[in-house]
């Protein structure tokens, strides 16, 4: 990167800093124009020169000029105008002088943003660009957080400096030197002692400042360290729990904040020295003057006119030069931050551009062999992984790498993926070095998967399908304003440097994977997650989520054929009493009273239990029949029923798990209750008593609690309730609760909510485990599990995949490099959170039956199950660095080699 | 069936029956009510131990695998409880229960169960009256056995 920032903005900017110059130098005619202006309104037709006779008029606006060769040319003669008319004349040019400098100013401080926003477009995507192609090893020593806050905070004053690296120099040099040359041509002397202390102040302060910019830089650079450990303390918070060291972390983070305090107090002690002493300067020349002149005046030899003069024109002088001094402030400022951030960024072996270039044409397959050749590897402190290796894996073999962790074979895998850079020998396919391949071959023809997982926030899909998106493959065609909108992006992304990809195009090769497009995705897709066992959970992910009725037609328009096929099933297995469906005009006895009531589903966030209770609609149907009055005694039973049963236990007691309706730290509040409100009706409760006691009412199922306090009249009563609630149901409820409405998929219940239509009976043994064999297999016969599928991929990760499990994380990115369809397929004991048992259940899975249809990689597999070696063609054996076997699994059996002795 | 209906029946449990009728409520609020249809299982031989089972109405047979096949070693009939040795001692499940008629039961998770041992020490002594009762009655069994061995071998 260039080194010196002025440069760099120069170079990259250049034509755009000598427009902004010239239109500031045009900017200056009117400028100067509107100066001069105010004396002659109060010469002229004020004070009425020129106006002497009553009627007298001037010539208004006589333009000529003396052109060379025509000589006197008149342009426009003039208008004659007498006083008043002049005033008004001179105020209105006034006026407009104002006006075109105003719209000048406005035009160049835009300009300038504009240039300045660019350019740390520019710079930003510049760092990331570098970041992007560190070599791997770079990773190891830097943190994220001190990257994120270079690229995010340390770079943002480059922007506003840009626009005022030329103009502000050359704009207020040039009135200084104005204001200093006119002092000169005054009297020679008093200019010289003028020059000379400007000279005293330019040689001074910016030395004095030389300090201020070693506290900036310590002052960036602990500010830089302070984000790098946040960032720590937030990705290490477990283990900083897990051994009671947060008092420690205080410690750290206070003793930084104390030596950044110091250092920042220190830089604000100087600044207002440095502002001090550069006053004082600026001061000491009118001091000069008044003495060294007046001495010279009383002499005689300066005339007090001259002194005067030059008094005024020193007025000019001051205002710019310090603008200037804090301009070059500003300049070596920002010069610091620049320094240190390409000091960062400027790094030894960074990938060459070549490899990462652009390829949107299908890559051909390697046919070719993978070659080690003589190959070293070692870690960062040297040690050696591997040793003098040379190994060849031929295409569509399959190759087991067996040896103790630490034998080398992990390291192997690793160089294969080009995670460690070789520290002799390379890695070869066709004689090219995987290396100077481009990442379009390496990155789409060699697929691998090793323990650690990365996920990036999204959803499900957007990670599996990862590992496929190369290129923008679709050209978006926008229309209208969003065309304009998109050129004008383009635009000034080529003006900023940045590419002009579009991330909204559909990035996902399909070809590569096998498939026509989106629509049979998951003809690949499905066999794979299979195989790695995770359709179940993404099923399972899916029937708990709320579905986008939009881009899941397929499936929520054929809801109704679902809840009857499923009811169907249930019938023929003898198992009608699993789920209890949803009657409009049946009390649901598995549902709570709540859900009874409502008998629909509210659109939350909007509406909420608490915002519905509180609704005077809903009040109003519970008024009617005295349905309250009801609901009143029941939640009694309930609060009198939980108290007795949970007042004698520690408020920590597992029982408290059962208490759906309230928390153990309610109790006390509910007993207090109780002794006030038992066997004394209704009346006797205030608003708010009343709410906390009928909102027990609400949470009761009687399957499950067994208190007995639902009869049928009961039932009945609130039945005709919901029949009312829903009548006239006014339109602002209508919006936020949607009716359970057979017909129809309920956008707001999640997809499982839907397809039963109804509630799992309680006393039903293991049975939403038999319900999603059921719906399971009853997706797959309906043809719609690949809809469902879809559904669940929906799923967003969360943050680095956090919301996801190791297991499923794991599994996830075995399948992400199984679907890219790769030559070259590398394992590095991929799946350690497994059972052993399910690992080696997915290893057969993707050695025997994946592949069956045509598309057959090599696979390297270092195997963390040594039993399993027997799924390969061939099996290579590694001890402490070096290769100590290699064969197939019969002829090293025999061999009664180290294998052997793996094996046993 | 409601809560107090519970209790009457958990009473009839000997295991249960010298317990306040106030922590049987409690017991039985927190266990879960299951139902069974007739050949249904409760749990299966080998599968880890997770709870123990009331039975409240109905029958089951308790069957234990057997080079032969399954074999039945007993019957059991309401009012007893099923499944609380292996969550005593942590093993697998060393038998296969089965209902042989429509059968509801009380499901005690193990949690539950153990802290209801250690919060009720009357409940831990009849666990031991009722495990001695059975180890006696096993010894009993296996010195007939043995006897019978011996006079065959003669």
């Amino acid at each position: 990167m260039e080194t010196s920032l002025t440069r760099y903005i120069w170079s990259n900017t250049r034509l755009q800093q000598i427009w902004i110059l010239f239109v500031v130098a045009v900017s200056m005619i009117p400028y100067f124009m509107s100066f001069d202006l105010p004396k002659q309104i109060v010469n002229g037709p004020i004070q009425g020169n020129g106006f002497e006779t009553p009627g007298a008029t001037r010539t208004f606006m006589h333009l000529e000029y003396d052109v060379p060769v025509f000589g006197k040319v008149v342009f426009f003669d003039g208008l004659e105008l007498t006083r008043f008319q002049t005033l008004m004349a001179l105020s209105l040019v006034f006026l407009l002088l104002v006006i075109i400098n105003g719209l000048f100013k406005l035009y160049i401080n835009t300009y300038k943003g504009r240039l300045g926003e660019r350019m740390l477009r520019r710079i930003r995507f510049e760092l990331i660009d570098r970041v992007l192609r560190f070599p791997p090893a770079q990773f190891k020593r830097v943190k994220s957080a001190e990257i994120a806050t270079m690229i995010k905070d340390e770079v943002e004053p480059m922007g506003g400096f840009t626009g005022d690296a030329f103009v502000q120099p050359a704009l207020l040099g040039g009135q200084a030197i104005t204001a200093l040359v006119f002092i000169i041509m005054q009297n020679f002397w008093l200019g010289m002692i003028a020059a000379g202390i400007v000279a005293v102040q330019g040689v001074v302060i910016p030395r004095m400042r030389k300090r201020l910019l070693e506290l900036g830089r310590q002052r960036q650079l602990t500010a830089r360290e302070l984000s790098g450990r946040v960032g720590e303390i937030v990705d290490g918070i477990g283990t900083i729990h897990g051994n009671d060291t947060s008092n420690f972390e205080r410690a750290d983070i206070a003793s930084r904040l104390g030596l950044i305090f110091s250092i920042r107090y220190d830089l604000y002690q100087w600044k207002f020295l440095v502002k001090f002493i550069n006053n004082f300067l600026a001061q000491v020349t009118p001091f000069l003057f008044y003495s060294i002149g007046g001495f010279l005046a009383l002499q005689g030899r300066l005339d007090i006119g001259q002194l005067v003069a030059v008094i005024n024109a020193y007025k000019d002088l001051p205002g710019p030069l310090k603008e200037l001094i804090d301009w070059d402030q500003a300049r070596q400022d920002v010069q610091v931050k620049y320094n240190q951030v390409v000091e960062q960024f400027n790094v030894d072996m960074l990938v060459d551009p070549r490899i990462q270039a652009l390829a949107p044409d299908p890559v051909n397959r390697l046919e070719h062999s993978l070659h080690a050749v003589n190959l070293t590897l070692s870690d960062d402190s040297g040690a050696p992984l591997l040793r003098h290796v040379t190994l060849e894996i031929k295409p569509g073999e399959t190759a087991a790498i067996v040896g103790n962790s630490g034998s080398g074979a992990e390291a192997l895998a690793e160089a294969f993926a080009r995670l460690i850079w070789p520290e002799q020998g390379r890695i070869t396919i066709d004689g090219k070095d995987i290396l100077e391949l481009p990442e379009s071959v390496t990155g789409r023809r060699i697929a691998y998967a090793a323990s650690d997982t990365y996920f990036f926030h999204g959803t499900l899909r957007d990670n599996l399908l990862y590992g496929l998106k190369h290129a923008p493959l679709t050209k978006v065609e926008y229309e209208g304003a969003k065309a304009a909108k998109n050129k004008w992006n383009i635009n000034e992304a080529r003006r900023a440097g940045n590419p002009e990809l579009d991330v909204n195009s559909d990035w996902v090769d399909y070809v590569s994977a096998g498939v026509t497009g989106p629509d049979d995705l998951f003809k690949v897709v499905r066999p794979v997650l299979d195989a790695v066992l995770i359709s179940q959970d993404i099923l399972d992910m899916a029937l708990r989520s709320n579905v986008d009725i939009k881009t899941h037609a397929d499936l929520t328009d054929r809801i109704v054929e679902l809840r009857q096929a499923l009811r169907k099933r249930l019938k023929k297995e003898d198992l009608d009493d699993l789920v209890v469906p949803f009657k409009l005009d049946e009390y649901n006895p598995q549902a709570t009273v709540g859900e009874n009531l409502l008998f629909g589903s509210m659109r939350r966030p909007m509406m909420t239990n608490r915002k519905l209770a509180a609704h005077p609609y809903f009040r109003s149907v519970l008024r009617e029949n005295d349905l309250y009055i009801d609901l009143y005694n029941m939640g009694l039973e309930i609060a009198a029923n939980a108290v007795e049963l949970f007042e004698d236990l520690p408020p920590d007691h597992p029982f408290f798990q059962q208490l759906t309706f309230m928390t153990a730290d309610d109790i006390p509040a509910y007993q207090v209750l109780l002794q006030k409100l038992q066997g004394r009706g209704i009346d006797a409760a205030s608003a708010d008593e009343r709410t906390s006691i009928i909102r027990l009412s609400f949470s009761y199922i009687e399957p499950r609690h067994r208190f007995g306090l639902l009869n049928s009249q009961l039932m009945a009563k609130i039945v005709d309730a919901r029949a009312r609630f829903h009548q006239n149901m006014p339109d602002d409820l209508k919006a936020v609760i949607e009716r359970y409405d057979p017909e129809r998929f309920i956008s707001t219940a999640t997809l499982l909510d839907n397809v039963l239509f109804g509630r799992i009976g309680f006393t039903q043994a293991d049975g939403s485990d038999r319900l999603r064999t059921i719906l399971r297999d009853l997706f797959d016969r309906l043809g719609l599990f690949e809809s469902v599928l879809s559904i669940g991929m929906d799923f967003d990760v969360g943050s680095g995949g956090k919301r996801l499990t190791n297991v499923q994380r794991q599994k996830l990115n075995v399948a992400r490099a199984l679907l890219k369809r790769a030559d070259y397929v590398i394992f590095n004991r991929p799946l350690p959170a497994l059972d052993q048992r399910v690992q080696d259940h997915i290893t057969h899975n993707i050695m025997e039956d994946l592949h069956e249809e045509g598309h057959a990689p090599a696979i390297i597999w270092v195997l963390s199950n040594t039993a399993l070696a027997n799924l390969f063609d061939r099996v290579i054996v590694f001890d402490k660095g070096t290769l100590v076997e290699d064969g197939t699994h019969a002829t090293l059996l025999e061999k009664n080699g180290i294998f052997k002795e793996l094996v046993s | 069936m409601l809560l107090k209906d519970e209790v009457e029946m958990l009473r009839r449990v000997p295991l249960f029956s010298g317990v306040a009728p106030a922590k049987l409520k409690l017991l039985a609020f927190t266990s879960e009510r299951v139902s069974y249809k007739s050949g249904q299982i409760l749990f299966r031989q080998g599968d880890p131990a997770d709870a123990a089972y009331v039975i409240l109405t109905g029958g089951a047979d308790i069957l234990s695998d057997s080079p032969s096949g399954e074999i039945k070693v007993a019957e059991i009939e309401h009012d007893s409880i099923v499944g609380e040795i292996a969550i005593l001692c942590d093993v697998s499940r060393t038998a296969t229960v089965r209902a042989n008629s429509a059968l509801e039961a009380l499901r005690i998770s193990k949690d539950h169960f153990l802290k209801l041992l250690s919060d009720y020490p009357e409940m831990t002594i009849e666990i031991m009256r009722v495990l001695a009762d059975r180890l006696s009655h096993t010894t009993t069994e296996l010195s007939e056995a043995r006897s019978k061995q011996k006079q065959a071998a003669k």
